[in-house]
């Protein structure tokens, strides 16, 4: 063989083996996605969504609870984590751009980020959960907010950064004061690149398990009390997918199907919006 | 280039909030090393920092606890799916950047983004009803056979294949963190500026030269910050491989042996520990895990930093 | 006839960053509805003397003023000012255009809405008169509630010339307004120049020398935070006093 075509077909097998990389890639994300698919859909009715969980090893039982918890949750979690993430961000990008402080939060917020949730977990349960004597659904939605809250303030940070200042100057020229150039000219214009960092850090903590596993546990009643134990979606299908009933079984695969759906949508969403938006 | 605030009620108001925004973020960090060293005094005052991580007990009843058996498992399944991952990823990373139509790298790239997106719940659950069965009957028992002759290998698949083991959790761990590597690497990659390839190209290397050439040696050092990002991240996953690990607190030697992490001892004993030591032990594992962690981001970021500052040359 | 003063800068020193010296005892008056141009090569200090007029240089720490500007007899580099009223008073327009994200109503109404004037119905009439001040109503009447930004550079130059309009300042500073627009806009904001000068007082700094001599009526040539002439344009560019101001004019040095 020549040099030329030894080089050649080295060539060839070495980027048909990222091409079949890529298409493994494509294999697991069908076959993963394609069984949550199938078993969530078999499993899926409107018991599930109207009834209660029925006693251990008894049939006809639902997930009403955990979905109302998992929303409660995850909305308490998003009151709190976004507005700090939010002007936290505006704080770096704005009135702290260039000084060193700004540097020294983003690398702190970049731990936050590195600590794994099962941590985070444990660190709101010695503060919220020992000293009240009891789970609560308040300390579920502490430890994802604290996951949210380093997403959002980065994603914000870059947003507005990306608004040229001309703009603020020229809202200056007419008289503002730097708070409202701020709420009305800045924000307008990072608006949709925020709404996805948002929409991105909900679809991120939705899907948690391990930071609500001793902060709001588990509840097998209907309960709307975020100062009790608060059922989740996500620690209940780590009960029932460990559990030993079939039925357990096929309402861990239709909850995971459901969570699974929500999340790839707001994914999808926010990718769609930046696209559009930054076309 | 700060603009500097003048007093007004306003401003004095909005700057004030968003300046205790940004401070949880310094109270949050301060506040979990603190608590978690505190959780952890009557643990460390017991057993010690050496003598914890050095030693294999676990045993509730008899009030001993050591690391050594929780980190041995996480080092290992994070090892073997970092193993398994990276060529994949790598390989990914190459496809979008040089080797796919350009139709189809925005599909792919949203496919992998679709990937990282999946909680790892779903991966631990899909990993125990579909995979782990797949491994016990098939690629499990395969192994065993075709390293049955080979002298060292064959301690590696001693032992019943079940599913439930060490290879399965790597095997989950790895397919996890192939979408979050890939990107790492896809950006690290199209960091090399398009004048150098072409210069390249221009003296007549064929596409894989300047993939092998160029765009690597030049993205090195990004990419391996991006594997550090990853391993990282492995090494805190909890759920992908709570199902199928079993949780035997041991030093085992084959990948066939059920194990313990720290996240999934953690997952699973924390709200079962009855005694004050027992619960903070836990602690003491967590702390460990914490520092773990934050060792690996800060290398990291120092590569990804001389990755960047190389870049802006 | 004598010509009544806008304003009049006495003794202007300013010192960037604490120390820096870049603009060296300034004096120069500005006339009431006319075009003052403040031309010079690079670095000569005329943005910087641009944006004393409404104190922007307030914005950035450690920024230094000696000397006067008088404003009908009040100095306005002098503490405590309102700087808000002054900026009401002093518009000004940059040189890339600035539309802000909203529709082309709000962007005109945004001045008015930081003034009070937050109903709409009160808002339109100001709205649509600056537009015609700004020559531009009749190509975005239709449309006042797109965005701005689907408009051209110089529609959207002359949107911000608009937005600057509608709080009726007495004195409008333009910083190389059309460097960054195509001939055919440059001549629409030139034109429009010439028409908005009979209503309110105009400065305009420029690099482009031709333009100082096409639209303004006195000229202030600076070199290294120096004014070395003022005075009549078709003096500066004829029959220029200083040597400096002939080699400069006659493109002996940019």
């Amino acid at each position: 063989m020549t040099k030329e075509q030894r080089r050649k077909t080295e060539g060839v097998i070495a980027l048909s083996l990222s091409t079949f990389s890529a298409i493994l890639g494509l294999f697991w994300l069908a076959f993963i996605l394609g069984d949550v698919l199938v078993q969530g859909m078999q499993a899926l009715n409107l018991t599930l969504f109207i009834n209660d969980p029925a006693p251990a090893g008894v049939e006809g039982g639902g997930l009403r609870n955990a979905f109302v918890g998992q929303l409660m949750i995850t909305l308490c979690a998003s009151l709190i984590g976004v507005p700090i993430g939010v002007l936290g961000g505006t704080f770096l990008a704005e009135y702290a751009r260039g000084r060193k402080i700004a540097r020294m939060i983003s690398m702190l917020s970049d731990i936050v980020v590195s600590v794994p949730s099962i941590v985070i977990g444990t660190f709101v349960y010695a503060i919220l959960v020992r000293p009240v004597g009891h789970f609560s659904g308040w300390a579920g939605a502490v430890a994802l907010a604290i996951i949210m809250i380093p997403v959002v303030l980065r994603t914000t940070e870059d947003m507005l950064s990306l608004v040229p200042w001309e703009l603020r100057e020229a809202a200056f020229a007419l008289g503002a004061p730097y708070y409202k150039v701020i709420i009305q000219v800045v924000y307008r214009g990072a608006a949709t690149g925020i709404l996805t960092g948002i929409l991105l850090s909900i679809a991120r903590v939705a899907g948690e398990t391990a930071p609500l596993l001793f902060t709001s546990f588990n509840n097998s009643f209907f309960s709307l009390d975020m100062n009790h134990p608060l059922s989740s979606l996500t620690a209940t299908i780590f009960q029932y997918a460990m559990g030993p009933y079939k039925s357990w079984h096929a309402q861990a695969w239709a909850a995971a199907f459901v969570i699974t759906v929500f999340i790839l949508f707001l994914t999808l969403l926010g990718r769609l919006i930046i696209k559009w938006r930054y076309r | 280039m700060a603009v500097t605030v003048k007093k007004n009620p306003g401003d004095i108001i909005f700057s004030a909030l968003t300046t205790a925004a940004a401070c949880t973020v310094i109270v949050l960090v301060i506040g979990i090393v603190f608590v978690l060293v505190r959780e952890s005094s009557p643990a460390i005052e017991k057993f010690g920092v050496i003598q914890f991580l050095t030693s294999t007990d676990w045993d509730p009843v008899r009030e001993s606890f050591g690391a050594l058996t929780s980190v041995y498992g996480t080092v290992v399944t994070t090892g073997l799916s970092l193993v398994m991952a990276i060529p994949v990823a790598l390989g990914i990373a190459v496809f979008i950047t040089e080797v796919s139509p350009s139709f189809l790298k925005g599909p792919i790239g949203i496919a992998i983004e679709l990937l990282a997106a999946i909680p790892s719940i779903i991966y631990g659950m899909w990993g125990l009803f579909t995979l782990s069965p797949i491994m016990g009957a098939y690629v499990e028992p395969f192994l065993k056979r075709a390293t049955a002759d080979i002298p060292l290998l064959n301690a590696l698949f001693q032992g019943t294949p079940m599913g439930i083991d060490i290879l399965t959790a790597s095997v989950i761990l790895s397919i996890m963190i192939v979408p979050f590597t890939a990107s790492i690497a896809r950006d690290a990659f199209n960091l090399t500026p398009d004048v150098v390839k072409e210069s390249a190209y221009a003296l007549g290397a064929t596409k894989w030269e300047v993939v092998k050439n160029i765009v690597i040696p030049y993205s090195k050092i990004g990419v391996f910050g991006g594997m550090l990002f990853s391993l990282g991240r492995a090494l805190g996953e909890t759920m992908a491989v709570a199902f199928v690990l079993g949780n035997n607190h041991r030093i085992f030697t084959s990948l066939f042996d059920s194990a313990a992490t720290i996240t999934v001892t953690l997952a699973n004993e924390f709200t079962e520990a009855d005694k004050d030591i027992y619960l903070s032990s836990l602690f003491y594992l967590a702390l460990v895990l914490f520092v773990m962690s934050f060792v690996f981001l800060a290398i990291a970021k120092f590569f990804l930093a001389r990755a960047e500052r190389r870049a802006a040359r | 006839m004598p010509e009544s003063i806008a304003l009049t800068v006495k003794d202007l020193n300013f010192y960037y960053s604490g120390n820096i010296h870049v603009l060296k005892k300034v004096n120069l008056p500005v006339y009431k509805n006319s075009v003052t141009a403040l031309i010079g090569p690079s670095g000569c200090g005329k943005t910087t003397l641009l944006r004393c007029f409404n104190r922007m240089h307030d914005l950035y720490p450690h920024n230094r003023y000696e000397g006067e500007i008088l404003l009908e007899e009040k100095n306005i580099l002098e503490n405590p000012v309102d700087l808000i009223n002054l900026r009401s008073r002093i518009g000004m327009v940059f040189q890339k255009p600035t539309p802000f994200p909203m529709s082309i109503f709000d962007n005109i109404a945004y001045g008015l809405k930081l003034k009070g004037i937050k109903k709409r119905t009160e808002q339109s009439g100001l709205v649509e008169k600056a537009l015609q001040q700004a020559h531009l109503w009749a190509e975005v009447k239709d449309k006042l509630k797109a965005s701005a930004y689907e408009l051209s550079g110089g529609q959207q130059q002359r949107l911000v010339i608009a937005r600057a309009l509608a709080v009726n300042p007495e004195i409008l500073l333009f910083d190389e307004p059309t460097s960054a627009l195509d001939p055919l806009s440059t001549a629409k904001i030139e034109e429009l120049v010439e028409i908005l000068k009979k209503q309110i007082t105009i400065i305009i700094v420029t690099h482009n020398m031709q333009q100082a001599a096409r639209i303004s009526d006195w000229t202030g040539f600076l070199m290294l935070g120096e004014l070395i002439e003022f005075d009549r344009t078709d003096k500066i560019f004829t029959t220029p006093s200083q040597k400096l101001t002939e080699d400069y004019v006659t493109g002996r040095f940019g």
